[in-house]
Parts: structure tokens; C-alpha cells; sequence
């Protein structure tokens, strides 16, 4: 295999499960294992449920790309409303999606497409995962707010990068990093969590027990595979 | 001027130096000055991930500005907001907010006809108000520096990064640089000061940057360490001495040939017009010297080549990067480095095999394929492809320069 990697990923989702703050630990976590990474929030009003995307670049190699990703080739959906009721900025979901591209939906069921979805997608030959990301959220952590963390681990596995080390260095830097600096939504949303776990460590620990179990539900359905060399 | 930088000013109250600037133990107050050739060339550089704003006020902090002025516009604010913390640390001696750009405009080029270095910055609609004045600061002979960070101009409104305006700005007589990054923010807008001053240029520099891509997203920039600075702006070694009004230009501003007999106008303003345009094309030597030249070209025996400037270098870059490993085809690229002199000389020698040439833009207007078209007339049978464009604030995908490159193959869905 080609030991060149390079995944241009659009995250779409809802305001308040942490899309952007997933995107920053993907993102952070590459830097960590020594790649390069760059990304881009974007949502309209900073409000609960409304449409949410960000759009992460990683890498092993240089990065040299600016803006949006027009034409990613992974696809994460963090919602079923994304997809069933249109809360996304990008209609439809996997509209610019390349040739062997990966989509990962936060889903328990597989979501009932429209033929015109279905054939688009074959054509493009994409690999569609259906992760149950709040539920592994609710399981190992007891909340939905780590539905986040379900769907980096997911993702991670999936790619091969970030490894899972990098990424607990990088949660680890999210949530007891000084510097790190949050929207006001987003800080109330921290401290919702953080009294629910009396303890940061405790945090930490749970957040890590979500992305490894979703590591390994990826790994154990062999998604990793077939979807590491998707086309830039 | 201290009200606007976030100090209380009590009516009746004399306006006052922040303490931190007059304190002897500040930070910049034990800056050293250093020559730009060790600033550029020597001094040690250290990685920082920051943004494009960050960039140009690491830049500042560096630059030994004696007065900033500005007026606030999206996507500059964050990067004047950032002087105004300078200020107050003692790294810039003055700083205020103008009324609106037409003022901010005047009141820089005071400041600099005063012999001060002097900063400003603006963004889209800002520098089109500004404009008449920012036109009239050559023929002044004027050596400040204007940071643009560009957005769009035209209805409807919109923030976003479009780089159009820099064609009302091409032909003004000012000397202007397109950067393509974090680094390229830093560095030009270190280096344009200097390149500003020099006796036989004594000109305004531009620095160009598109708006959000670069001033608000991080990038790794190489930075020299904090506590040194440039050399002092030496007003009596320009083409202009600071402040004589008994000569060209401040007494053609007092004594305009326009009251003199046609005759006289028309010779006056032709010569010193045909000065300004050569005072620009003499800045060349300077930015070979301290910018690595007006052009950077990559693959330049390739066939096919690609001229960019700005944010389109970078999409460019990675096409490049795409095309040779995944296609095994390769593609030439031109970043055009300064606009203003054009590196039409450079062009006409990196595109002299070029069978194709892609000129991909920011904007609706297409004002580098023009410019690329005009230096090429005569000295190139490529065929000049007029795109790919994006404008009003979306992303140039590579997809659409591979799409350009290689019609036969599909890249986009």
C-alpha cells in the first residue's frame, strides 16, 4: 500500500455535538503523530441543532490547500437529520464525494435513501458505515455528548491516522490545555461535561474508552481496510 | 488617539503614553536593532503555527514602525486590532483609528511626508473608498506600507475573500506584493518597509493577502526571535527630504502647476509620472535581493504551466503535487511574488517552452490573465487559458484547476 496518506474530510453534524470540536482533535491528534493538518469550521448561527459542517485536512505529507473542502473523500455525518432532514449546509450529503470515497453516518439502522441517493452513491463506488455512535457514547460514557469522540475513533481506524496514542495526547491537550480557546456555546457545553465528570481525569478516561470502542467496531467490521487508499 | 485603543480619556485629560511604552524594563524597549540582512537572512527562525493576522503582527512588532492608522473592515480589523496591543506595549509608537479610509488614507501619507514609518491596512470596500488618496501617494513619493486583506467589493455585499479590487490598485503607481501565506504575510510585510525606503524607490508598498484564507486560518511561520527589530526609517536618504515644502512634491502640492500655464502642467506631470513608473521598476533589484525575486517557478521545462499569485499559488501547488503523483504528469508553476513592477521579463522566460498556460484567479475579473496576456504578447504561442475562477468567497478546488489541465478526465462530481 501506498504509504502516502492524504484524506480530505467533510464533517457535517448539529450545533451542540461537537463537530467542530471533533474536527480540532482529528486534526490535533495528526499534528501530534508528527503529519500535518489544517481545518476550517463552518456554520451559520452558533446555536444548538442547527446545521453544523467542518472540513479537516490530514496528512503525512505536505498540505498546501486554503478553504473549504469542496471535493472531500471522507464524509463523516454525526446525525441522521443531516441526511433525513436536510440540516446540512452541503445538500445532498455526499454531494462532491470522490471516486471510492468513505461516508461514516451516526446512525443504529441503515437510513432509507431515495433511488436517485443509491445510484449516485454506487456510482461513485462509495463505502457507506453505519456507526451506532451515541449509542457506544451512551454504553462507555453514559452521555450523548461523547458522540464526538464515537465517531473520531471510527474515523481514525478507518483512515489508519491519526493512531489511537496520538489522539488521547490530543483530547488530552482539548480538554486540559490552557491555551485552547472555545466559543461561547461550546465553553457551556465543556462545563456541562466537566460536572458530569467530577473529575477531568475521569473525562478523559471516558472520552478515550468511546474512541477505542469505536476504533474497534470499525476494525471488527473490517471497514479499515477496504476504505485507506479512497482517492484524493 | 488613546480612546480608540481601548484607554480610558477623561474629558479635559491630556492624552497620555501607556505606561507600558514609557516604562524603560518593557519588552520593547530592550529591542535590538539589527540590519535587514540579518533580520531576512541571519537571524535564527523559530516554527510558529499562527494565523495570517498573527503573521503580520509578528511582522510589525519587528519593523520598528513609528505610526500606525486604520480604520476597521473585515477581515483587517483583527490584524489593526492587534497593532493597537503593540501600541500599548511599546512596539509602535503611535496608533490611532481614522474616521473612515478617505482619512485614514490622508493622514498616513502626512505621516509619512513627515519621515515616519508609517502602517496602514484596509480590506475591499475600504481601500475602494480610500482609493483616491492611495492613488495620489506615489506621485507623492510616499515610502509607507498598506496591508490589503482582500474581500469582496461588489453587490451583493459579502466579507468573504475575493481579491477584485487589486485591479483598481495595478495601475496607481504603487509597488505591490501578492502573498500566497502565513510566511509570505510575515515576510513581505517585513521586507516592504525597507524595499519602501530605499532612496531610488521611494515608493508606497502594498501587501496583498486574501482575506479569511490566510488572515484567519494558522499556518507555519518561521519567525526570527522578538527582541530585534529593523533599522530605523532614515527620511534624508529618499528621493524626497521629509517635510521641505520648497520642493517637488509638497511645493507642487502648494504651488500646483495647475496654476501655471498648460504648458508647464503637462510637463511637470508627464515627467514626474514617467519617474514614478521607473522608481517602481528600480524596486526590482531589491526584491530579487530580499524577496528571492518577483516569481518563484517550479517544473519550468513542463509543457503545460500554471500562473498564480496569492491564495491560487497554494490550490496550484497542490493541482501540481496531484497531477505528478496520481497522474504521472507534470505541471509548471509561476507564483507571481510582486504584481507591481510585473515580472514580465521572469514570465516571458519560464513560459518560453510552454505550449499551455492556466492563469486560475479569486476574482470575477480575471486581472492577472490580462496582465499575463500583455507580457506574453509577442514572446509566447501557448495558448493563455483565462481560468479557472472562483470568486465571492469560496475555495479555488483543485479538482477545477486538474479539470482545466486535463479535459478529458472527469476530477469532479
Amino acid at each position: 500500500m501506498n504509504n502516502k496518506k492524504r484524506f480530505n474530510i467533510r464533517m457535517a453534524g448539529i450545533g451542540g455535538q461537537g463537530v467542530v470540536t471533533a474536527s480540532h482533535i482529528l486534526s490535533n491528534g495528526m499534528v501530534i503523530m508528527g503529519g500535518e493538518s489544517t481545518l476550517v469550521p463552518f456554520f451559520g448561527s452558533e446555536k444548538r441543532l442547527a446545521p453544523v459542517e467542518s472540513y479537516v485536512r490530514i496528512a503525512n505529507g505536505k498540505i498546501y490547500e486554503i478553504g473549504e473542502i469542496i471535493y472531500p473523500n471522507v464524509i463523516m455525518i454525526f446525525h441522521p437529520q443531516v441526511i433525513t432532514h436536510g440540516k446540512s449546509y452541503t445538500m445532498p450529503f455526499y454531494s462532491g464525494l470522490k471516486p471510492d470515497g468513505v461516508v461514516l453516518i451516526n446512525s443504529d439502522t441503515p437510513i432509507n435513501l431515495v433511488a436517485d441517493e443509491v445510484r449516485e452513491l454506487e456510482e461513485r463506488n462509495a463505502h457507506i458505515y453505519y456507526l451506532p455512535a451515541t449509542t457506544i457514547a451512551r454504553e462507555k460514557a453514559d452521555t450523548d455528548l461523547a458522540t464526538n469522540m464515537a465517531m473520531v475513533g471510527a474515523i481514525s481506524a478507518i483512515m489508519g491516522i491519526p493512531d489511537l496514542p496520538s489522539l488521547e495526547q490530543s483530547v488530552k491537550e482539548r480538554f486540559l490545555g490552557k491555551g485552547f480557546v472555545v466559543s461561547g456555546g461550546t465553553a457551556a457545553l465543556d462545563n456541562v461535561i466537566e460536572r458530569k465528570f467530577a473529575k477531568k481525569e475521569q473525562l478523559l478516561k471516558k472520552n478515550m474508552e468511546v474512541i477505542s470502542a469505536a476504533y474497534n467496531y470499525a476494525v471488527e467490521h473490517g471497514w479499515a481496510a477496504a476504505s485507506q487508499t479512497a482517492k484524493v | 488617539m488613546a480612546d480608540s485603543a481601548g484607554v480610558e480619556v477623561k474629558p479635559g485629560q491630556a492624552v497620555q503614553a501607556p505606561p507600558q511604552a514609557a516604562s524603560a524594563g518593557s519588552e520593547a524597549s530592550r529591542q535590538r536593532v539589527v540590519s535587514p540582512e540579518y533580520m531576512f537572512f541571519e537571524a535564527p527562525r523559530e516554527r510558529a503555527f499562527i494565523t495570517g493576522s498573527e503573521a503580520a503582527k509578528e511582522a510589525i512588532r519587528r519593523a520598528n514602525v513609528d505610526i500606525a492608522i486604520s480604520y476597521p473592515i473585515t477581515p483587517q480589523s483583527e490584524t489593526m486590532q492587534q497593532v493597537g496591543a503593540l501600541w500599548a506595549e511599546g512596539y509602535v509608537k503611535e496608533y490611532y483609528r481614522g474616521e473612515e479610509e478617505f482619512g485614514v488614507m490622508s493622514a498616513i501619507a502626512g505621516a509619512s511626508r513627515s519621515g515616519a514609518r508609517s502602517l496602514t491596512a484596509t480590506a475591499g470596500p475600504g481601500l475602494m473608498r480610500g482609493m483616491e488618496v492611495v492613488a495620489s501617494w506615489p506621485g507623492g513619493r510616499m515610502p509607507l506600507v498598506l496591508l490589503i486583506m482582500c474581500r469582496v467589493i461588489n453587490a451583493p455585499l459579502s466579507i468573504q475573500p475575493d481579491n477584485a479590487e487589486l485591479a483598481y490598485l495595478l495601475n496607481s503607481g504603487n509597488i505591490i506584493f501578492h502573498a500566497e501565506n502565513q510566511q509570505d504575510f510575515f515576510d513581505f510585510a517585513l521586507k516592504a518597509f525597507i524595499i519602501s525606503e530605499k532612496p531610488e524607490v521611494t515608493l508606497p508598498v502594498a501587501v496583498a493577502v486574501d482575506g479569511f484564507f490566510v488572515t484567519h486560518a494558522r499556518g507555519y511561520v518561521m519567525l526570527p526571535p522578538s527582541d530585534i527589530k529593523l533599522t530605523p526609517r532614515d527620511p534624508y536618504h529618499e528621493a524626497i527630504p521629509a517635510m521641505d515644502n520648497e520642493n517637488p512634491p509638497a511645493r507642487i502640492s502648494r504651488d500646483a502647476p495647475i496654476q501655471k500655464s498648460n504648458f508647464i502642467s503637462y510637463h511637470v506631470h508627464a515627467s514626474w509620472q514617467q519617474e514614478v513608473w521607473a522608481a517602481v521598476e528600480r524596486s526590482r533589484k531589491y526584491i530579487d535581493k530580499y524577496m528571492g525575486g518577483l516569481v518563484e517557478v517550479v517544473n519550468p521545462d513542463a509543457d503545460t504551466i500554471i500562473v498564480a499569485s496569492g491564495s491560487a499559488v497554494s490550490q496550484s501547488r497542490e493541482a501540481v503535487r496531484q497531477a505528478e503523483e496520481d497522474l504521472g504528469e507534470r505541471i509548471g508553476l509561476v507564483k507571481v511574488r510582486s504584481l507591481r513592477p510585473f515580472p514580465t521579463r521572469e514570465l516571458r522566460e519560464a513560459c518560453k517552452n510552454a505550449k499551455r498556460i492556466l492563469v486560475p484567479e479569486f476574482n470575477c475579473v480575471g486581472w492577472l490573465h490580462r496582465e499575463v496576456c500583455t507580457a506574453l504578447y509577442g514572446y509566447s504561442n501557448a495558448e493563455i487559458i483565462p481560468g479557472p475562477r472562483v470568486f465571492g468567497g469560496i475555495s479555488l478546488p483543485t479538482e477545477m484547476i486538474l479539470q482545466y489541465i486535463f479535459p478529458d478526465k472527469k476530477f469532479a462530481f
